[in-house]
């Protein structure tokens, strides 16, 4: 189940459901990825994220795609907020449910790698001193660029 | 006609969110359509979207910029994307 929306999310509401998908499922993982209070020094008043409505989905939905098609999963959970946010938010959520842990680490991992440098959202930090677009890391591409390989 | 549209710090650079083109057979591919924008609308249309780093798609599929383009299409320009 691939959602894209400006609510908060509920982690258990979301893994209570999953695990509701199937009987044989072992093991979830879950992701959760936060707005941080700092960074580059500059205290972050608020995160702005926006997305491509359409192509946002379907790249989300081919990620998740990849992933079912390199391990052994049984239902992955992506919800990814966009709008306003503040520090400490909830941004998104990965859950990954299979057999057994392995694939389901792994996949979350595979997952997160590539929304980072694949799926269509923007993140924009508006600051005290003015606001600012983020820079794709450099670490991000060469996790990324890690899973191409293998 | 090509429906265009343009995210995040392309579009605040640019001032334009979508916009739709006439299509003629001279807009052949994507770096066709760019070559055309950045003649027709001058110097910051040009350092905006011959940044290297510029990604476009076109019907929401990523591209490189010598991919075709047919009447009807949906091209997109934006930066790399920092979502997560």
């Amino acid at each position: 189940m691939i959602r894209i929306q400006p609510e908060d999310f509920s982690v258990d509401a979301e893994v209570t459901a999953l695990r509701r998908q199937s009987r044989r499922i072992g093991a979830i993982v879950t992701f959760i990825g936060l707005v941080r209070d700092l960074n580059d020094d500059d205290e972050i008043r608020t995160l702005f994220l926006e997305h491509y409505p359409g192509m946002t989905e379907k790249s989300l939905t081919k990620i998740v795609g990849e992933a079912m098609q390199r391990w052994e999963l049984i239902d992955v959970t992506v919800v990814h907020r966009v709008g306003r946010l503040q520090p400490e938010d909830q941004i998104v959520l990965v859950a990954v449910a299979s057999g057994h842990r392995k694939s389901a680490f792994a996949a979350a991992e595979f997952i997160m790698d590539y929304l980072k440098t694949r799926a269509p959202f923007w993140k924009k930090e508006e600051t005290a001193t003015g606001s600012r677009w983020l820079e794709t890391r450099s670490s991000d591409i060469e996790a990324s660029a890690e899973w191409d390989r293998n | 006609m090509i429906e265009v549209l343009y995210f995040a710090r392309i579009r605040e650079d640019l001032d334009v969110e979508r916009e739709q083109l006439e299509w003629t057979g001279g807009i052949s591919d994507v770096a066709a359509l760019i070559a055309y924008l950045c003649d027709e609308r001058g110097a910051a249309w040009s350092t905006t979207l011959r940044q290297e780093n510029l990604l476009v798609s076109v019907n929401q599929a990523m591209v490189n910029t010598d991919h075709q383009l047919a009447d009807g299409d949906e091209v997109a320009f934006f930066p790399p994307v920092t979502g997560g």
